[in-house]
């Protein structure tokens, strides 16, 4: 699954590259699903001394165990496969926490696991510009809604449903940083009862 | 005191007035018969005494409803008021910049005495007495962002400035016209403006931050914006549109004179001091049209405006599916006469 192009959108919309290598005391790599074959084609072009200092984070999801065992196999210093990104978001913060200058950062996957990794890493004080992105697999996205403040993972359709206070909402391209999400509003505010199809945007 | 404070509210029973002498010095934004964005800043500098463009901060007759339904708001959404770690000593600059010029330009009303970092604020009309210690938090009842917006109108957003570029980091944000605080912080100047519709491609944002990266201390600037809101509801918050959005439907040709306001922004911008922040009040006035059209010239031109408004701008500022009923109301006030350039009635 290569990587994914998006649309051109609005200014607070993030976008994506694609992970090359680059030179740096160590690496930690995080990646959710078809995010492991970034790695895996980072891994063809990266010199092989840099896995010896190279802290993989992943969290395989619907990719079950398609990328594990090659991901392993880049015999990393430290490998850890999580369930969700909420189970590892304590040793993610703790990595960012313990980094030392001269790390390269590297996400990869979906945009709600960069978008929440690249709020864990910012907060540390590392810079956004120097963190690397590559998408792939779902364009699901991780939406606020306005009104309650909760957030809806994998969102599909637009419009959908809030998870937590069941207004319908519609999908904004607007992307805050410090939240990792789209925002999602009101889409009967002024006709209550009037809610539009949904339409399957994202897969 | 000089000003008659209103009893008022912008919310259930929506009591807000505007007095004939508020109808008078209303900030009507429309220079000409047609609208279209510019960047269309100009010194914030004394015009027309009695105007709201008189003083740095404009105190009116609303003051106190105002500081009322911002108190309301907050204990509700304590979310509106928001200041990353690093923006403190910008809300010191800006407790101090609004303290001196209310000082200075309604001595009436306000006072601020100084003795060294020992300073003592006297608000008047809110019966508010402080003693404090200038950039000691510890000695205010909260933030000095909180403490001194929860006592002077209009909207607040302090923009640090680093990287070549503006991020609103803080800011106290309860009259909006549809934005969220709470979602935006913490975004550049481009980020936040992303939902705008053509002005980006239009070079506006860029021509804007240049000008607002080079913004002096002592230098003010200032320019108008405008939509459009049904009802004189102060909270257009996007957290509350399912509440307020239904009441943007049902009006007919016989209320909409009462319940349709043209609401304008004053937004300011201050170079502070100390942070080296910007201060960027957006202060919001309501005006029923029913009250507008009273001025002959206003009536007209708002006419003119809102018949050419590009689809997209009325879109987006939310007034599309009303422009019509508008339209009808206010063809009643066009008599087709020339007007006179500028925002002021003519005298």
């Amino acid at each position: 699954m290569p990587k994914t192009e998006f649309p051109p959108a609005i200014r607070s919309r993030p976008v994506y590259g694609v992970l090359e290598p680059r030179g740096g005391k160590s690496h930690l790599l995080i990646a959710d699903g078809a995010g492991a074959a970034a790695i895996l084609d980072l891994a063809a072009t990266a010199p092989a001394e840099i896995w010896a200092r190279a802290h993989i984070i992943y969290i395989p999801g619907a990719s079950g165990d398609t990328y594990t065992a090659q991901l392993k196999a880049l015999k990393p210093a430290q490998f850890y496969a999580g369930p969700s990104y909420a189970a590892a978001s304590q040793r993610i913060g703790d990595a960012f926490a313990k980094a030392h200058m001269g790390l390269q950062v590297c996400l990869s996957g979906t945009e709600s696991l960069m978008g929440q990794a690249m709020y864990a890493a910012t907060s540390a004080g590392i810079p956004h510009t120097a963190i690397q992105t590559e998408h792939r697999g779902s364009t699901a996205r991780r939406m606020q809604c306005v009104h309650c403040k909760g957030i809806t993972e994998n969102v599909t359709t637009d419009p959908f449903e809030c998870s937590h206070c069941g207004l319908n909402l519609f999908v904004r391209d607007h992307y805050s940083r410090r939240l990792a999400a789209f925002q999602a509003v009101c889409v009967d505010a002024e006709e209550p009862g009037n809610v539009p199809e949904k339409v399957e945007l994202f897969r | 005191m000089t000003i008659q404070f209103n009893d008022e509210t912008f919310r259930d029973d929506f009591t807000f007035r505007n007095s004939a002498a508020a109808i008078a010095r209303f900030p009507f934004p429309f220079h000409e018969d047609s609208y279209m964005y510019s960047v269309n800043l100009e010194p914030h500098t004394t015009l027309r005494p009695g105007s709201p463009f008189e003083f740095a901060f404009d105190v009116d007759e609303h003051y106190l409803a105002e500081m009322k339904e911002r108190a309301q708001v907050l204990a509700d959404d304590p979310l509106r008021c928001q200041s990353l770690p690093h923006m403190t000593l910008a809300g010191w600059d800006l407790l101090e910049y609004i303290m001196e010029a209310k000082a200075r330009d309604y001595p009436d009303m306000f006072s601020l005495s100084k003795n060294g970092n020992a300073w003592h604020w006297v608000n008047k009309p809110m019966q508010i007495e402080q003693k404090f210690t200038f950039l000691d938090e510890s000695t205010l009842p909260c933030g000095p962002l909180e403490y001194i917006t929860r006592q002077t109108q209009g909207d607040f957003a302090l923009l640090d400035q680093r990287d070549d570029n503006l991020w609103m980091d803080a800011g106290m944000i309860t009259t909006q016209a549809d934005w969220s605080l709470d979602f935006d912080i913490g975004m550049n100047f481009f980020e936040w403006h992303a939902p705008v519709p053509k002005a980006h491609e239009m070079g506006i944002f860029v021509r804007a931050l240049k000008f607002l990266l080079n913004l002096q201390q002592g230098a003010p600037t200032r320019r108008l914006n405008w939509t459009m809101t049904v009802n004189p509801l102060l909270d257009t918050s996007p957290e509350n549109y399912h509440k307020w959005g239904p009441m943007k439907t049902g009006m007919t040709i016989d209320t909409i004179g009462q319940q349709q306001h043209l609401r304008v922004e004053l937004q300011t911008l201050f170079r502070l001091p100390r942070s080296n922040a910007i201060a960027f009040p957006i202060r919001a006035y309501l005006c029923s049209f029913e009250d507008l059209v009273s001025v002959p010239k206003w009536g007209r031109r708002l006419h003119r405006v809102v018949r050419g408004i590009p689809e997209e701008l009325a879109t987006y500022k939310g007034f599309i599916a009303n422009q019509p009923l508008m339209l009808e109301y206010l063809s009643q006030y066009d008599d087709g006469a020339a007007t006179s350039d500028g925002i002021f009635p003519d005298d």
